[in-house]
């Protein structure tokens, strides 16, 4: 591999973290709060179509934004009325809204544009762009510093910032906060939380309007960022490889960031070593890689390095009782 | 009784109570769980409130703190009326709270959990100082030490109760409620509990103590209202009366508990329980070296407070854990010692049957039919179907002749098991295992939950294996059921049985042993 | 010592009778609402409403795309049951669905949730695959196809054992393992597909065809004694296969000690222990046998229909698996059912397409989660309004009685 691949490879990984981030962090809100998330493939799922439909539809990328935002918050508040308010099964209303975001997206877009459900290709003003940094240009040949202040830090799209910003801004949502205090509660015990004086079910509720809003970011990333338009299953199981994000990382921000750069590094890896032969092996077994975070987290899971504990009072209905 | 009812008005008519209910009434369905309650808890006092399990002592005081709704009535705080519809509005009105389960995040810290609610701000900073400083305030006050910077889950259980009182007291409570303060605690640590109640009323604070345990009644309050079936039935001052009185009032007969019984005639040993040992996967030790032996003909009960390792003790001889060391064998077989230990469903084979403490949490499926609990740990027997089947006319068959003989109500063998009363739930427990002609019985909390006429039942029943030949162990956090049945009492403390005693022995000399203090040394 | 406890005047007079109160009055009193609900209003109506809420939202989005709902139902259940094609192709999914729906319920009472039913199915084409390929060309079909069943329940357990080890002993959740399985099914039979099964010279990564050897008999001559023709529908033996696999369950949940067990288990673990069951144990027969189960569904497509191994054969029918067992309520006859109600949705959604071009078939995606949704998740939606509902309707007389009750406190 020469360097002019490293940089690719860098540069795809930052790509390909991006969603991957903002669907774990959406994740952390969520399971933090002890409403365990299946969901966030079909959130993001929604959000890409939504987004896509409306920065076609209107030539803005900012509305179309706001778009994907609406589609996976309705998504999140369903989730909501369905695991907080009526007590149901969280893992089967997150599995529901994975097959409705699925039929719903496809059934949609093909209605309306046909072509197999895929989206009209946007023009550049309808999507996030690249920002240069000022004088990215000019400091490219600088040794080190000036090339990765050029290749990596400048040259991306808004929506990668802003995942990226996302992180310490949970951490510091999360530790240095109130409602990150409470919000760690109710995950851990919402009968503490209730006796004193704080209402559960609007911790939780809050927890997952944050959990559609990153979840509807990550999927407008998808459509009007990284692509150009919304294609049918777009999300491929990313929401499923966030989930696992979330797990190895331990349900904590800043593990959720390297655990990201990690599996968005290894799909890079993936799609760079496609066809490649490595003499003396044959080909590289593209699946392998592929499959490796899920094989991690599962590694993980089972307790072989480290402990995944979840929060305490995920899955269950708060029930009050004595 | 009605003599000193209402004594308790007569006293500090300067000011106002600090807490007055007025006709409060709560219904869970067809529980009738308050009923027209009226109470006044004067200013800076400790005020008792006692009754049996399930005379509605928890749901008065929910309904104090907001955790529910009274369906009528009235709360008058400080001569104040309010109105009390969350926590919140309960922590406003200057009412705090320890709950029997305490209410404490267990992964945060001290500090954490006592500014979880009253942050001081959308940001945690400011809030973190001042709770540190006002957590040093109230360790000064009233002896609380404890480090702000712990995890509570780490902290012993005492320590624990520690925060919830820091934190009822750091919202400005003026009124402290307990709930079963005591259950859960080592005498060492209700001694220091009962030194900082002491200190808060010094300060005053209002205090309500619920318990069922008079000794605590007697040792601090001021004044002791009793509940009964969801009724106050007497608020009297402390010092004008007598355990004895106390205890009439709560159960509403004046005799306690009495079974009608022959002397025993023991015969040769069935149970036997040689230096038991047992850690759990914390690695606390629950019992140490227990040793003792039940011979045919006898009943056996364990007395000593919750949580002191009876419940592990019942478990560990059901096979349902396994002993860390020491040797048991029943009815002459060895069950655990040199090998493994054997498992519940080997253990049955050997003769051994066990009726758990929580019946809802283990020894029924409260989703299955009546029919389907009946055999719940025997349904391996070949009576009920040859091979990998199960025949279902000879479950039901089984059941329907069971419910004829313990007199199950509703004699409905297809109906789902939550549907019965406790009593009945109880009952169809005692009759599976019962039924199978045991040599040694476990019983944990005969009982539990269960009406009035269901339990002179059951405890007939128990005799009656007695005088059958069996080895019972019973355990109940019942001293006055423990002493009605047994033969013999062994006192547990800590893990460990630190005593002997007649059934007739001194309650008082027991309630030392249980506490863990030598009757001896403390005489 | 000889005065039992005296039952004060007062207790008899009171409500803590509860025992005495219970055995006179309909269990309907005693009982909060949520357990009212008669059986049949459980079992059958319930589950009804669930359904016609799914398609009344399901219907609304084809009204936005500008369509007609009604007669998108009309096409569609013409489509699915109008002719014998149609028919075939129904029951062909029908067939699918059941084994899904089985192997989902399976694990569901013994208190797991197997999401991973679609992964299974897929690594149990791979088992039949192999003794198809070994054999076709040595041995007839009804030689071939026991074996090759056999081969597909073992490996549909095999993949799904892993996740039950790992509940069972590392206590890692099964929901989150099964998930991932289905992805790690999906990149070995793709890793096989593309480098071992293609056929030299072909871009189809597909295993050979399978010959007669490996075949398993259409349903077509036996519908035609009937006077149907089931036309290029590939319905075959499997469809009895499957109703073979729901006797099987029924008998095994509720006939046999191990269903008894399995079902203590998912009802109450720490009852089971205290029975002397081994909770790991079950955890890990169970999902055996839901793999198993889910493996079976294999034989449809791969021997009976495409006779070759083909990326992606399962399509889906795994997951509709979890909507078929919501719907029919974890039982094999309500399973049935809801088999068939999905095995009609997706034949009639396939002619929906085409006579309606802006319905497309992903409509049945929608229906599939809004059932999970509303049979799931939402169950407890509809339960209190049915409740009352049916209470009122059904007896009024024991109405007066609560009534009557409620005033005499």
């Amino acid at each position: 591999m020469n360097a002019a691949d490293f940089l690719d490879v860098v540069n795809a990984t930052l790509r390909l973290s991006t969603p991957l981030i903002l669907a774990a962090l959406a994740g952390l809100y969520s399971e933090r709060s002890g409403i365990v998330d299946i969901g966030l493939e079909g959130k993001m799922l929604a959000a890409a179509f939504s987004a896509a439909v409306i920065a076609a539809l209107t030539g803005s990328a900012w509305l179309g934004l706001l778009g994907g935002i609406a589609a996976s918050l309705v998504m999140a508040m369903i989730h909501g009325y369905a695991s907080i308010s009526l007590r149901g099964n969280q893992v089967v209303s997150g599995v529901a809204i994975n097959f409705v975001a699925s039929g719903l997206t496809a059934f949609f877009g093909q209605a309306w544009f046909g072509e197999g459900g895929r989206t009209p290709q946007l023009p550049m003003t309808a999507r996030f762009g690249e920002i240069d940094f000022p004088g990215a240009q000019a400091v490219a040949d600088v040794p080190v510093l000036g090339l990765v202040y050029s290749h990596f830090i400048s040259g991306h799209n808004l929506l990668v910032y802003f995942a990226f910003l996302a992180v310490p801004a949970t951490w510091w949502v999360v530790q240095r906060t109130r409602f990150g205090l409470r919000l760690r509660a109710v995950g851990e015990n919402p009968a503490a939380v209730d006796t004193a004086g704080i209402s559960v079910a609007w911790m939780r509720y809050r927890a997952l309007m944050l959990t559609g809003l990153l979840c509807g970011v990550a999927g407008t990333y998808l459509s009007i960022a990284q692509s150009a338009a919304f294609t049918r299953d777009m999300t491929a199981g990313q929401g499923y490889i966030a989930l696992a994000a979330l797990i190895f990382a331990k349900w904590k921000p800043w593990p959720v960031l390297w655990t990201c750069l990690l599996f968005g590094f290894l799909d890079a890896l993936s799609i760079r070593l496609q066809g490649v032969v490595v003499p003396g092996i044959g080909a590289v077994p593209v699946q392998a890689i592929q499959a490796l975070p899920y094989i991690l987290t599962m590694i993980l899971l089972a307790g072989f390095i480290g402990k995944a504990i979840p929060p305490r009072a995920g899955g269950m209905p708060y029930v009050k009782e004595r | 009784m009605s003599a000193v009812a209402g004594q308790g008005q007569g006293q500090g008519e300067t000011s106002p109570p600090a807490i007055e209910l007025v006709g409060i009434d709560k219904r869970f369905g067809p529980v009738h769980a308050n009923r027209d309650i009226n109470l006044r808890v004067e200013k800076g006092t400790i005020h008792g409130i006692v009754g049996e399990n399930g005379a509605g002592k928890s749901t008065l005081m929910s309904i104090l703190y907001g955790f529910y709704q009274a369906d009528s009535g009235m709360i008058r705080v400080a001569g104040r009326e309010v109105n009390i519809r969350s926590s919140d509005d309960a922590i406003d009105a200057g009412i705090g709270m320890v709950h029997q389960h305490f209410m404490l995040v267990e992964p945060f810290t001290v500090l954490e959990n006592v500014m979880l609610g009253v942050e001081g701000g959308a940001l945690l900073t400011r809030g973190i100082a001042k709770v540190r400083g006002e957590l040093k305030r109230l360790e000064r006050e009233y002896a609380l030490e404890v480090d702000p910077d712990a995890v509570v889950g780490e902290l012993p259980v005492g320590l624990q109760q520690r925060v919830e009182i820091l934190k009822a007291l750091y919202r400005g409570a003026e009124t402290l409620i307990l709930d079963e303060p005591t259950g859960v605690l080592t005498p060492a640590e209700a001694d220091h509990l009962f030194r900082i109640l002491a200190q808060l009323k010094a300060q005053g604070k209002t205090v309500i103590l619920i318990t069922h345990k008079l000794r605590e009644i007697m040792a601090i309050t001021d004044a002791v209202s009793v509940m009964r079936r969801g009724e106050i039935v007497s608020t009297v001052a402390t010092r004008e009366t007598t355990p004895e009185q106390l205890a009439e009032a709560m159960v509403g007969r004046r005799v306690l508990l009495r079974v009608n019984k022959a002397p025993a005639h023991p015969g040769r040993e069935l149970l036997s329980v040689e230096n038991l040992t047992f850690r759990d996967s914390q690695g606390v030790t629950r019992l140490s070296d227990v040793s003792f032996g039940i011979r045919a003909g006898e009943i056996v009960g364990i007395a000593g407070v919750a949580g002191n390792g009876q419940s592990e003790l019942l478990e560990v001889i059901a096979g349902i854990r396994a002993p860390s060391s020491g040797r048991i064998a029943v009815a002459g077989q060895e069950t655990a010692g040199t090998g493994r230990a054997l498992l519940p469903a080997e253990l049955r084979g050997c003769g051994l049957a066990h009726v758990p403490e929580d019946r809802h949490r283990m020894g029924l499926v409260t989703a299955f039919e009546e029919n389907e609990n009946a055999i719940l740990g025997y349904h391996r027997d070949p009576a009920y179907g040859g091979g990998p089947f199960l025949s279902r006319n000879a479950v039901r068959d089984d059941a329907r002749k069971r419910i004829e003989q313990y007199d199950i109500r509703p004699p409905n063998c297809r109906l789902k098991t939550a549907n019965f009363s406790g009593g009945n739930q109880q009952k169809i427990v005692l009759a599976r295992e019962m039924e199978r002609d045991p040599q040694v019985l476990l019983v944990g909390q005969p009982t539990r939950g269960v009406d009035i006429g269901a339990i002179e039942f059951i405890h007939r029943q128990l005799i009656a294996m007695r005088d059958a030949g069996k080895a019972i162990l019973v355990v109940s956090v019942e001293l006055d059921e423990v002493r009605a049945l047994s033969d013999r009492i062994l006192v547990m403390f800590d893990g460990r049985i630190v005593g002997e005693r007649m059934p007739d022995a001194d309650e008082q000399e027991i309630g030392l042993l249980m506490a863990g203090m030598d009757s001896k040394a403390a005489a | 010592m000889s005065s039992p406890i005296p039952a004060g005047p007062d207790r008899k007079a009171s409500g803590d009778g509860i025992s005495a109160a219970t055995a006179e009055k309909p269990k309907a009193l005693a009982r909060p609402a949520p357990d009212k609900l008669p059986a049949w209003a459980d079992y059958a109506l319930l589950p009804l409403i669930n359904v016609v809420a799914a398609f009344v939202v399901s219907g609304l989005a084809v009204l936005m795309v500008g369509a007609n709902p009604l007669e998108a139902v009309k096409i569609m259940v013409f489509g699915a049951l109008g002719y014998g094609e149609g028919v075939g192709f129904t029951l062909f999914y029908t067939t699918n669905f059941i084994f899904a729906g089985l192997a989902v319920a399976v694990a569901y009472h013994s208190g797991l949730f197997n999401i991973g039913a679609e992964g299974q199915a897929y690594v149990g084409g791979l088992g039949a695959t192999f003794v198809a390929l070994a054999l076709d060309h040595f041995l007839p079909w009804y030689a071939t196809v026991p074996i090759a069943l056999v081969a597909a329940c073992v490996f549909g357990a095999a993949w799904a054992f892993i996740p039950a080890w790992l509940q069972a002993r590392r206590g890692s959740h099964i929901v989150i393992t099964t998930i991932m399985f289905n992805f790690l099914a999906n990149a070995l039979m793709v890793w096989l597909l593309v480098n071992y099964f293609i056929q030299p010279g072909t871009m189809d990564p597909a295993s050979r065809p399978f010959t007669e050897g490996a075949s398993i008999p259409k349903l077509g001559g036996l519908f035609s004694l009937f006077g149907a023709d089931l036309g290029a529908a590939p319905l075959n033996l499997c469809i009895f296969l499957a109703l073979i696999a729901a006797v099987f369950v029924y008998v095994l949940i509720w006939r046999t000690k191990l269903g008894y067990e399995m079902r203590t288990v998912g009802l109450n673990p720490t009852a089971a222990v205290y029975a002397g069951i081994s909770t790991s144990r079950i955890i890990i027969i169970t999902m055996l046998i839901s793999g198993a189960l889910a493996g079976l569904l294999a034989l449809n497509p791969v021997i009976g229909d495409q006779q070759r191994l083909q990326l992606n054969f399962v399509n889906g029918a795994g997951f509709v698996g979890i909507a078929v067992a919501l719907m029919g309520r974890n039982h094999p006859v309500g399973i049935c059912l809801a088999a068939l109600l999905f095995g009609m949705l997706y034949q009639g959604g396939a002619e929906l397409a085409f006579d309606m071009p802006q319905v497309s078939r992903e409509m049945i995606l929608v229906i599939q989660g809004l059932v999970i949704l509303f049979a799931g998740a939402l169950e407890h939606m509809f339960r209190p309004g049915l409740t009352r509902a049916v209470n009122m309707i059904s007896t009024p007389q024991r109405r007066r009685m609560v009534e009557a009750g409620e005033a005499s406190r």
